[in-house]
């Protein structure tokens, strides 16, 4: 499990904030050890983010509800492959800090935002994790028109929003899909009907990788793919970060959906 | 009332219009600044733009590994004053803005791949890439080739204005936005509203298109070899002509981008000219004549 129990910025406009994280940090043992969970291990990368290693055979929606409930609380991720780390700051310093270069695994999503229609904190950072499911992340790229619309409807059906980023919507929105039984494949195809706007967005969960690219193909993606190796990223000299020669890369089109397999 | 007629074109007029460019003389109060620069009169501004003597003999190299993109344009710039008329750009690595505002006739070519907004505002040059080019390619392009190899993303050749812009793989959606002159080919495949508000000039497409194929255009001309998912709004299929025929052989051969199917598996788009109209009627007069 990764949490937060206070924004970046509190360290800069609250004293007590230290006293406050260490606090409830205590509030969010005692609820765990409430619940049963035993904790294998705690990790605090930055003064208020934290990573846990739980065991739990549990409703882990239960347990993220009951977290939450804490002050300055959001759990960020859950899951046995998700880890889901959002900071501020360029790519390189929030790497550094959480130590990204150790990461061992088959696939990653993430997310460089420049702010629009939402603030500048962790809580409206990307990816976002379809909670309350476990290792389902999303990464978008795009404006959703029909937001509120979609998130009153989302809120009615008794899902939880963090922030006001019309990005949250996608991951709350795939969350209830697969609720319902869908695959990913076919939430994504459901998304470009129903989501309005200009959208071009990626779900990772712990088997697959998903694409979606909305009706107008207004957002760029630019993908490559090998024998060893699927890149996906807005623009081609990202992927030539880890590809660092000649590649054959292409656009995928409009209403595009693709749905990679570990 | 404005009138409405025109004299009988002329027979070259005819033939132009038939492929599809305008011979109309447009009427009204010029905003252009009228200068003689021998005289020394003030031209507010306005000046010749740098253009330098090149041999195209002289060739050089620019390695683009640990450069930014306006270290790479300044050096291109700073190579044709030198008189480099052939210039070989390596190791671009897909960075943005690469090559851009070249005024002069220049052989260039690109060993690689750019990125967004790569040879805009272009007049003149001869560029071949190996590689790929990202968002925007030839945005804006007044005269010269732009030939790629492999793929191009979206926004390809928008607001083109002169000169042949060549993609031989597939493009991205909205290629030849807004066009207004100049010749748009693709080898492969294109995707949704390619031709978008097109105003002049023509489109070669000898894959297939995505849906809304030449919607609101204007005017110019659209040829496709394969299937465009649905034409958009006001684009309508019109007949191919001879002149049509001729001119496509001539160009395909040129880039060698020919479909299987030949020329004859080409056909023909063109504005209805329902949503827009040429005359200058005052909105009331227009009701009467509709």
């Amino acid at each position: 499990m990764r949490l937060k129990l206070a924004e970046a910025d509190d360290l800069k406009t609250d004293h007590k904030i230290r006293d406050k994280i260490r606090e409830r940090q205590g509030l969010v043992d005692n609820r765990l050890s409430e619940l049963g969970v035993e904790t294998v291990e705690v990790e605090q990368p930055r003064p208020y983010a934290f990573r846990y290693r739980l065991r739990y055979s549990g409703d882990t929606k239960q347990l993220a509800t009951d977290i939450e409930q804490i002050e300055g609380a959001e759990v960020l991720s859950f899951g046995h492959a998700l880890e889901l780390i959002k900071d501020l700051g360029d790519a390189t310093q929030v790497s550094q800090n959480y130590g990204l270069g150790d990461f061992r695994g088959t696939h990653a999503i993430g997310h460089t935002r420049m702010a629009t229609e939402s603030d500048v904190d962790i809580r409206s950072a990307h990816p976002y994790w379809a909670y309350p499911y476990n290792d389902i992340s999303v990464v978008h790229n795009g404006q959703i028109t029909n937001y509120w619309i979609m998130r009153r409807e989302m809120e009615r059906l008794g899902h939880r929003f963090m922030s006001n980023c019309d990005s949250e919507l996608l991951a709350v929105y795939t969350a209830n899909n697969l609720e319902q039984g869908a695959t990913l494949e076919d939430s994504l195809k459901a998304s470009i009907k129903e989501i309005d706007g200009v959208f071009t967005y990626l779900v990772a969960t712990d088997k697959e990788l998903g694409l979606a690219k909305d009706t107008m193909a207004a957002k760029p993606m630019v993908l490559y793919e090998s024998d060893d190796i699927v890149a996906l990223a807005s623009e081609e000299v990202a992927i030539r970060a880890i590809v660092p020669r000649e590649i054959d890369t292409s656009d995928p089109y409009d209403e595009e959906v693709r749905v990679w397999q570990r | 009332m404005a009138a409405l007629t025109r004299a009988a074109p002329t027979k070259q007029e005819l033939k132009s219009h038939e492929m599809g460019m305008h011979t109309e003389q447009l009427t009204g109060r010029t905003q252009q600044v009228f200068f003689d620069i021998d005289l020394n009169e003030p031209h507010h501004g306005f000046g010749l733009p740098d253009t330098f003597d090149v041999d195209f003999n002289k060739r050089g190299e620019i390695d683009a590994s640990n450069m930014d993109a306006k270290q790479v344009n300044l050096r291109i710039r700073d190579m044709m004053k030198e008189g480099y008329g052939t210039i070989v750009l390596k190791n671009p690595g897909a960075k943005h803005s690469m090559a851009v505002g070249i005024l002069n006739r220049l052989n260039l070519i690109i060993e690689g791949s750019l990125g967004y907004f790569g040879l805009g505002l272009l007049d003149g040059p001869n560029v071949r890439i190996s590689g790929r080019v990202g968002w925007s390619c030839g945005e804006n392009l007044m005269s010269g080739t732009i030939l790629i190899e492999k793929n191009a993303g979206s926004q390809f050749g928008a607001a083109l204005r002169g000169g042949d812009l060549v993609c031989k793989g597939d493009v991205g959606s909205r290629t030849g936005i807004d066009m207004k002159g100049g010749n748009i080919i693709v080898g492969g495949n294109t995707g949704a509203f390619t031709g978008f508000m097109m105003q002049r000039g023509r489109m070669v497409l000898c894959g297939n298109a995505g849906k809304n194929l030449g919607d609101s255009m204007y005017d110019g001309v659209i040829f496709i070899a394969g299937e465009p998912q649905s034409l958009g709004v006001d684009a309508v299929w019109g007949e191919m002509t001879d002149l049509d025929r001729g001119w496509l052989a001539e160009k395909l051969k040129k880039y060698d981008v020919m479909p299987k199917g030949g020329i004859d598996s080409f056909r023909k788009i063109v504005a209805g000219k329902q949503l827009w109209n040429y005359d200058n009627l005052e909105p009331t007069e227009k009701k009467m004549v509709l």
